[in-house]
């Protein structure tokens, strides 16, 4: 049987990967491709608690289906504000995208 | 070194080395069908945990529906694909050490913790895990509120989704 801990530092290591992807891609869509990578490693966190601590208590599951949700919602707006950017601006870098930038 | 620890290290380095390729490659077309590949790697991680209700919604909602999004994004703003200059930003070995100190700070939390080595509880006799969830879902007693401020949240991120990305001549 795979102990707990095997879980959690996979889930540890996924979302440092997205975070760095978050950090330093240029893309604002890699950026949210990213951010994929750390709501998965959050949902692997949820199902294993899970699994782990009460698998009578649905709680987990319940919260990971919601942040499947929560993501197919951040994915929509934020993929249609990045094509609204490209038409307006006619470019996806996050640094040139600065009209709110002092 | 039991098979179940054998299939789940594979795994963990498949899905792991995934998500690297995922902001490490260059071209964004590529780096959606790595993204594709590390949420196969992450179903597969839900079966073994007898999660099997998200392992199907992993395929269906997100490779299905969200991947094929971002394909679509990237091919809508087609000219960056190979985005002139280079993929990351001038402070991107700063955010490598930012990664690197939140990996190991959790690594480090949680070797504290005196429920790593814990295994997985055993279910009870008759069990059905995935009728459980159902009932959780609708229950009054239960999750029945945030089940149904996820699907508002759904509607009006889609209405939003309409409304921003709408052609206005």
């Amino acid at each position: 049987m795979v102990p707990l801990s095997w879980y959690l530092i996979f889930s540890a290591a996924l979302f440092s990967v997205g975070l760095f992807g978050v950090l330093a891609r240029r893309n604002a869509v890699a950026i949210l491709l990213g951010v994929e990578l750390m709501l998965n490693a959050v949902n692997v966190n949820l199902a294993a608690f899970w699994r782990y601590l009460d698998p009578v208590k649905m709680g987990g599951q319940v919260f990971a289906v919601i942040v499947f949700a929560v993501a197919a919602a951040e994915v929509a707006v934020g993929l249609a504000l990045v094509i609204s950017v490209y038409r307006q601006r006619n470019t996806v870098v996050a640094d040139e995208i600065d009209m709110l930038k002092w | 070194m039991t098979s179940a620890q054998i299939i789940f290290i594979i795994v963990a380095f498949f899905t792991l080395g995934s998500g690297v390729m995922v902001v490490g490659t260059g071209n964004l077309i590529h780096a959606a069908l790595w993204l594709v590949s590390t949420l196969f790697g992450v179903a597969v991680m839900y079966a073994l945990l007898n999660a099997n209700f998200l392992a199907v919604i992993q395929v269906v909602v997100y490779i299905g529906a969200i991947a094929i999004l971002f394909i679509f994004a990237v091919m809508l703003t087609r000219k960056e694909i190979r985005d002139q200059g280079p993929q990351l930003n001038k402070g991107w070995w700063l955010s490598a050490l930012l990664a690197v100190l939140v990996f190991s700070g959790l690594a480090a939390m949680l070797w504290g913790w005196e429920g790593m080595s814990r295994t997985a509880a055993e279910f009870p006799s008759g069990f059905d895990s995935m009728s459980e969830l159902g009932t959780a879902l609708i229950s009054p007693n239960a999750y029945v509120l945030p089940f149904e401020v996820a699907s508002v949240l759904l509607l009006a991120a889609l209405i939003g989704a309409v409304y921003i990305a709408f052609n206005r001549k």
